[in-house]
């Protein structure tokens, strides 16, 4: 890297301090370097990933005679198709879909109902609550996890809704406790946001004789639009790839999520590297859609809770 | 962002709203119910609960007999946790590992990609994509990724280094002395991205002119970093520093798809699952271990969110 010879000797700091606005001529090859830097980093953070890609396409034969590390003879998708149907994943989608959906429902609603009350009224507590609702969200879940497992496991259900006929080894068990986890960071977010609200939107609303509810419906959660979309897509990326909850609030392994799943079926149905990296794909999907569709908005979730801190 | 332009916007009130006595009884109990419910979910799934692990902790119980058959045992728990239970040192250490590694590794290099990357290059955006892709994955099938990539003989990084022979073979993830570090590598993989983020859209909202003055004083692009604008990047550091923190903590899924958490990776959140999941199901062990666990994380939780909320006040 002679390239970056310069008196400071390292890359990030040669470029002539000017304004960034202003695309820079100056300097070629510290350019050069930074790009070279750049590519390099990038395609490091890419090759675990391309690595399992190329490992699940390629015939279990064809590693097997030649190795994993040796140019293919033949590539295709029938790992895919292994993994696919010896491990039953379309169930197991069907289960994370079970959890993920009514999660991120109630999760928005009820986070936008406290966010909203705490941010547009005053009352005693209402700091006090949001405080507890934003600690909440940072505790890590091994702190709550023993009693949890024990009230899960006394609180009963009626058959129709759990067939362990309690809250443990129940979908009811595992939503619950991701909405009142997720909760706090939402509600943090949510509430930020309607304080920048400007009064006057309400204002007329109340004029008119709207109730509560009706200026929270008509008037904030519409203009909420932006942060709801973002906390939508970041949660759920955060619900979708959870694996604790559902491992041990879920003893009943054909009804576990994908994500959790998985621990289950490798060794039983992904005996050789070529069908776990198959299927480590196949269950990185959904994220991946995200991540190519919904880039902006999950970024934009990422950095909203930030911005505020 | 729309919201700093409508907090700047003079018709915003920033007093707090006095509008509560003009509330009808029936809006009050509307409001009771938006917050009351959520409320009651929120407290009592995840402050119920770890109040009840610090109460167990102090007791002696099966977990399978009823409430009648727990014992008081003061702080026999903890005294056998700290001089009687051979995998608890050892998890503590590899959890502060964990943490010093996350706050000065990725954390640095994450810092350092988003300040090259904010140098308004061409092809950053790619950039950018490839390296903020592992956060989109769960640390599960990280764990699972990385697998493949550390396997002795059919790995990546083996294979690359010529070190699949048998006498030479490294086994990253099974040598207990190379495995937490190798979990480490993955785990910042999927860190790095995160961070950079983070620090990308701080940069973003750093005021150009901030900078500009810096210039036009003189200063060389170094100086103008440290001295301008790492300084206005605090709010972002704080954040930086508390999400490092808890995802240290929390960190559980990637040991335990590798090895369960066992020879060389043990972590206090895996002591504490075990003592439910595991045959021996010791209620008032696990919870001990729990609140160990509890009170590192409130340490750093509390002032944090004091700092966030001292403004409000």
């Amino acid at each position: 890297m002679t390239m970056t010879a310069t008196p400071s000797g390292t890359v990030p700091t040669t470029a002539p301090p000017t304004p960034p606005e202003r695309p820079r001529r100056g300097n070629r090859p510290a350019r050069i370097a930074l790009h070279i830097f750049l590519a390099f980093t990038a395609l490091s953070f890419l090759a675990p990933l391309l690595w399992t890609v190329y490992t699940s396409l390629r015939p279990y034969s064809d590693t097997a005679e030649h190795g994993y590390f040796s140019l293919p003879r033949k590539l295709g998708f029938e790992n895919y198709a292994d993994a696919w149907n010896q491990a039953e994943l379309m169930h197991y989608y069907g289960n994370t879909l079970l959890v993920t959906l009514p999660t991120l429902l109630l999760v928005l609603f009820l986070s936008s109902f406290v966010a909203y009350a705490v941010s547009r009224y005053s009352w005693r507590g209402n700091i006090a609550l949001l405080i507890l609702f934003t600690a909440g969200n940072l505790l890590p879940p091994q702190a709550m996890l023993t009693p949890l497992y024990r009230m899960y496991n006394e609180i009963p259900l009626p058959e129709s809704m759990s067939d362990s006929l309690v809250v443990y080894d129940s979908y009811w068990g595992i939503i619950a406790i991701h909405v009142a986890f997720q909760m706090g960071f939402c509600t943090f977010v949510l509430s930020n946001y309607m304080k920048t609200i400007p009064h006057e939107l309400t204002e007329a609303a109340i004029v008119d004789g709207a109730s509560v509810f009706r200026q929270y419906w008509q008037v904030i959660l519409p203009l909420c639009r932006p942060p709801l979309a973002a906390l939508a897509t970041l949660e759920f990326t955060w619900v979708y790839n959870d694996f604790l909850w559902a491992l041990v609030l879920m003893q009943t392994g054909d009804k576990r999520p994908i994500t959790s799943a998985l621990g289950n079926l490798q060794g039983v149905y992904f005996t050789n590297n070529n069908l776990i990296a198959a299927a480590s794909l196949l269950a990185a999907i959904p994220t991946l859609v995200v991540y190519f569709a919904l880039q902006r908005q999950f970024i934009g979730g990422l950095t909203l809770g930030a911005s505020k801190g | 962002m729309a919201s700093t332009e409508l907090k700047k916007s003079p018709s915003a009130p920033r007093g707090r709203p006095r509008r509560t006595r003009r509330l009808s009884s029936r809006d009050r109990a509307v409001l009771g119910l938006m917050v009351g419910i959520p409320a009651l979910v929120h407290i009592g799934l995840v402050w119920l609960p770890a109040f009840g692990s610090v109460l167990l902790s102090f007791t002696r119980w099966d977990g399978i007999g009823g409430f009648d058959t727990i014992e008081w045992a003061g702080f026999d728990n903890y005294r056998q946790i700290f001089t009687n239970y051979p995998p608890f040192w050892p998890a503590l250490q590899h959890n502060v590992i964990w943490l010093v590694f996350f706050l000065l590794v990725p954390t640095t290099f994450g810092l350092f990609l988003a300040v090259q990357l904010d140098k308004n290059i061409k092809g950053s955006r790619l950039y950018q994509s490839a390296i903020y892709l592992p956060v989109m994955l769960s640390l599960a099938i990280v764990g699972f990724i990385w697998q493949l990539v550390y396997s002795p003989e059919q790995g990546l990084i083996n294979n690359i280094l010529g070190r699949t022979g048998q006498g030479d073979l490294i086994d990253w993830l099974g040598d207990p002395s190379l495995n937490l570090w190798a979990v480490l590598v993955a785990a910042s993989w999927r860190h790095v991205g995160y961070i950079m983020i983070l620090y990308l859209a701080g940069l973003k909202s750093v005021d150009p002119s901030l900078r500009e003055a810096a210039a036009i004083d003189g200063a060389s692009s170094r100086q103008a970093f440290w001295h301008v604008v790492f300084p206005a990047l605090r709010p972002v550091n704080v954040v930086v520093l508390v999400v490092s923190v808890i995802d240290s903590l929390r960190a559980f899924d990637i040991v335990y798809v590798i090895n369960k958490g066992t020879n060389g990776l043990e972590l206090l959140s895996v002591l504490v699952t075990n003592n439910i999941v595991g045959e021996a199901s010791r209620i008032g062990y696990g919870s001990a271990l729990a609140v160990i666990l509890l009170a590192i994380s409130l340490s750093f939780i509390i002032p944090y969110v004091r700092s966030i909320f001292r403004e409000q006040r």
